[in-house]
């Protein structure tokens, strides 16, 4: 075990995957020399030559394009995009291509893409910087979508995906980047749990709560505040994206009868809707209560001084929590 | 688009359609559509080694494409296909460059490149496959070494540069070529593509289609310079060759080629030739262009200019005519009942291929379509033959 911030376990994730296999090629903006805006890809391009850490021309949807030619040839690209906001000149390479290529060449050519992509708020940013784009991805199919947590699963997570003969949407929660966390390095990737598999990360009897990302430490740290109150909540880690490990969720519901789900990204046709709906269908007869999803609103990732009110908080979500207890809580008395 | 002040305004015409005044890059011509045979320092070298019987064979190839264009352009008016996108008029483009290639070359195409896939050996159904709706693809890439036809404009430029930072990183000596339009040059893809090709000085070959229409769109309004001279802006050498000569085409692929393998990088190629038919058989092109336009472009018919060189070397013979019909037609006839007798795909295969490992949210939604056509009794639908993949 070694305590490793959650920026050195990616980069100690894609050290292990560019030792491993040698058609895993790194590309990206600023990646080489300065080791990446957030330096997760630090000393990377020095150890391994500029032919597999590639620093690229400021062109997303061509870092993507490439990427798919690299496919094409047998490599295993990595991709980097420096923010989440900056993935949309990328968007049509992404959905139109890399999600498409295997369906469209009926299995012969496979995409083991794997597309690194900081995402969140809470870091004070200028706008473009703090967005979570993943929803598109996720309605997107073709695609996996991940979103890592913590440390130890940053750095598992990362050689999974790069592993992963389908392309991989890899979501970095840029504000927990330099958290700490116990990371076993020695562990077999055979014996970990399995990319698209969810996590139960605290047991309880009153209400499922599920989050990703960013999210999951704010989750967490609501558990602990509502076990205060006699509250027992069960925090589930979603950890995939797409698809979501329903069985996971639905094991959950069926327990505890209750479901808060929360995510930064804004609420309409969020991944929180798609949880819900597909949770509905499926545990009906073990519902409690409606359920209840605590997001970002349905705005533009507003400027840094106001985004603490955007970004659900531990308080908000605890207040979901009262909603879906039936608990006196900030909408008490209204209908729908 | 308005007129301009630089000789591109008005109804367009052969002389001044996608010829820029302000230009003077030449055009590289060595069969003129008079059928002679004119001798260039630079570029004879390149086709020096083509015998009588390599123009011969080059002749029955272009008149092979273009009868599998009229068939497949029948078999759409029949019902047989649901579309199709006519080649005709640019049969020396696509003859003279995909008779460059080695095999181990990779094509990343438009979908109008039909005759570069015939050269890459495609099985003639699996050329049909996508336009009767039976699949997304037609033939496995690998196979060929030729990407099925991309849609998106442009999108397959930047497949090709990976391609070939790719063969740059395997210290490998093959060359990615890839087949775009005059319209494709507007497109953000292509212009980044050169502008990584250039930068990491990959191995590909920028063959620009000129045939001088996007859809309605003339040429002129995608560009007032030759599309040829766009690449030197991104530090790409470029050239211009008459898109109707066949062996002025190939000169041109073949030191484009070349210079790619020796590691001189990339190279921009712009073939300015002339869509002679719709941009696909659900295109009007009378709404849209002048028929004096068409008949000024048939007169220099890349099929009848070698056709001329060869009666000059006489090498046209009644018997070369009559071999190179039958071909054409055996071909044809192959490709149609390829076409006729391809098996309907079943409903379960909607599912199949998405994912290259299985996928819970798609093996629900499969699961649960099986069992929606079961309920009618429907074995296919009780059927899963590969699971969700």
């Amino acid at each position: 075990m070694t305590q490793l911030t959650f920026a050195r376990a990616i980069n100690a994730g894609l050290r292990k995957s560019l030792e491993s296999d040698s058609k895993v090629v790194l590309l990206g903006e600023d990646i080489g020399a300065l080791g990446g805006v957030f330096r997760v890809t630090d000393g990377l391009q020095k150890d391994f030559g500029t032919h597999r850490v590639v620093d690229t021309p400021l062109a997303e949807s061509a870092i993507v394009g490439t990427a798919v030619g690299l496919a094409y040839r047998g490599y295993r690209p990595v991709v980097e995009i420096q923010f989440d906001g900056f993935i949309y000149p990328a968007f049509d390479q992404i959905v139109s291509q890399v999600a498409k290529l295997h369906y469209r060449t009926r299995g012969a050519v496979k995409m083991p893409i794997t597309i690194r992509v900081p995402f969140g708020g809470g870091i004070g940013s200028p706008e473009h910087h703090s967005e979570s784009p993943e929803a598109y991805f996720t309605h997107t199919s073709g695609l996996r979508v991940v979103a890592v947590s913590n440390p130890q699963d940053a750095y598992t997570v990362i050689q999974q995906a790069i592993s992963c003969d389908d392309p991989v949407l890899y979501f970095e929660p840029k504000r927990r980047y330099h958290d700490k966390g116990e990371v076993d390095e020695s562990a077999a990737l055979s014996s970990a749990l399995p990319m698209d598999k969810a996590r139960v990360l605290t047991e309880g009897t009153d209400a499922t709560l599920v989050a990703y990302g960013p999210l999951v430490k704010t989750a967490l740290d609501a558990a602990t505040a509502a076990a205060d109150e006699g509250i027992s909540l069960e925090v589930i880690d979603l950890r995939s994206l797409a698809p979501v490990d329903y069985d996971a969720v639905v094991a959950s519901v069926r327990k505890t009868g209750r479901l808060v789900v929360t995510h930064e990204a804004g609420q309409s046709g969020g991944l929180g809707a798609e949880v819900a709906a597909s949770i509905t269908e499926r545990c009906f007869y073990h519902l409690e209560a409606a359920p209840v999803r605590v997001t970002g609103f349905d705005i533009p990732y507003p400027y840094s001084k106001l985004e603490m009110h955007h970004l659900p908080g531990l308080d908000r979500i605890l207040d979901g929590v009262d909603r879906a207890l039936g608990r006196p809580n900030s909408l008490s008395g209204l209908e729908g | 688009m308005s007129t301009d002040e630089t000789g591109h305004g008005g109804a367009i015409t052969p002389d001044n359609a996608g010829e820029s005044t302000a230009s003077g890059q030449e055009l590289l011509q060595l069969i003129t559509p008079e059928g002679e045979r004119i001798s260039h320092p630079e570029f004879d070298f390149w086709v020096k080694d083509i015998t009588d019987e390599q123009l011969c064979s080059l002749f029955e190839d272009m008149t092979v494409i273009r009868r599998i264009d009229v068939e497949a352009t029948a078999l759409q008016r029949q019902g047989e296909l649901a579309l199709w996108p006519p080649l005709l008029g640019q049969e020396a483009s696509q003859i003279g460059s995909g008779r460059a290639m080695r095999a181990d070359d990779f094509v990343f195409s438009s979908y109008r490149e039909n005759g570069v896939a015939y050269c890459r050996g495609v099985d003639l159904t699996d050329l049909l496959r996508v336009w009767r709706g039976n699949a997304s693809g037609g033939w496995d890439p690998y196979s060929i070494n030729m990407a099925t036809p991309q849609i998106i404009i442009g999108a397959q430029t930047l497949h090709a540069t990976g391609y070939a930072m790719g063969i740059q990183n395997d210290g490998a000596d093959a060359v990615a070529v890839t087949y775009f339009g005059d319209g494709a040059t507007s497109e953000g893809d292509v212009n980044e593509a050169m502008v990584f090709a250039a930068s990491f000085q990959a191995p590909v070959v920028f063959f620009c289609t000129n045939n001088h229409w996007a859809i309605s769109e003339p040429v002129r309004l995608q560009s007032h310079i030759h599309l040829a001279e766009r690449a030197t802006g991104f530090g790409i050498p470029s050239l211009r060759v008459d898109g109707n000569d066949v062996l002025a085409v190939m000169a041109g692929t073949r030191l484009a080629l070349d210079r790619a393998r020796r590691g001189g990088g990339p190279t921009f190629i712009e073939a300015v030739t002339y869509r002679m038919g719709p941009h696909t058989t659900a295109d009007d092109p009378t709404r849209y262009r002048d028929a004096n336009e068409l008949e000024d472009w048939a007169a220099k018919d890349p099929i009848s200019r070698l056709a001329s060189l060869l009666d000059r070397k006489g090498l046209l013979t009644a018997e070369l005519q009559e071999q190179v019909r039958r071909k054409a037609d055996s071909v044809a006839a192959e490709m149609r009942r390829g076409c006729t007798t391809m098996p309907d795909p079943q409903p379960m295969d909607v599912f199949k291929h998405v994912y290259s490992a299985p996928n819970s949210w798609l093996e629900r939604q499969q699961d649960h379509y099986a069992r929606y056509l079961a309920s009618f009794g429907d074995p296919a639908g009780a059927v899963s033959e590969e699971g969700a993949r």
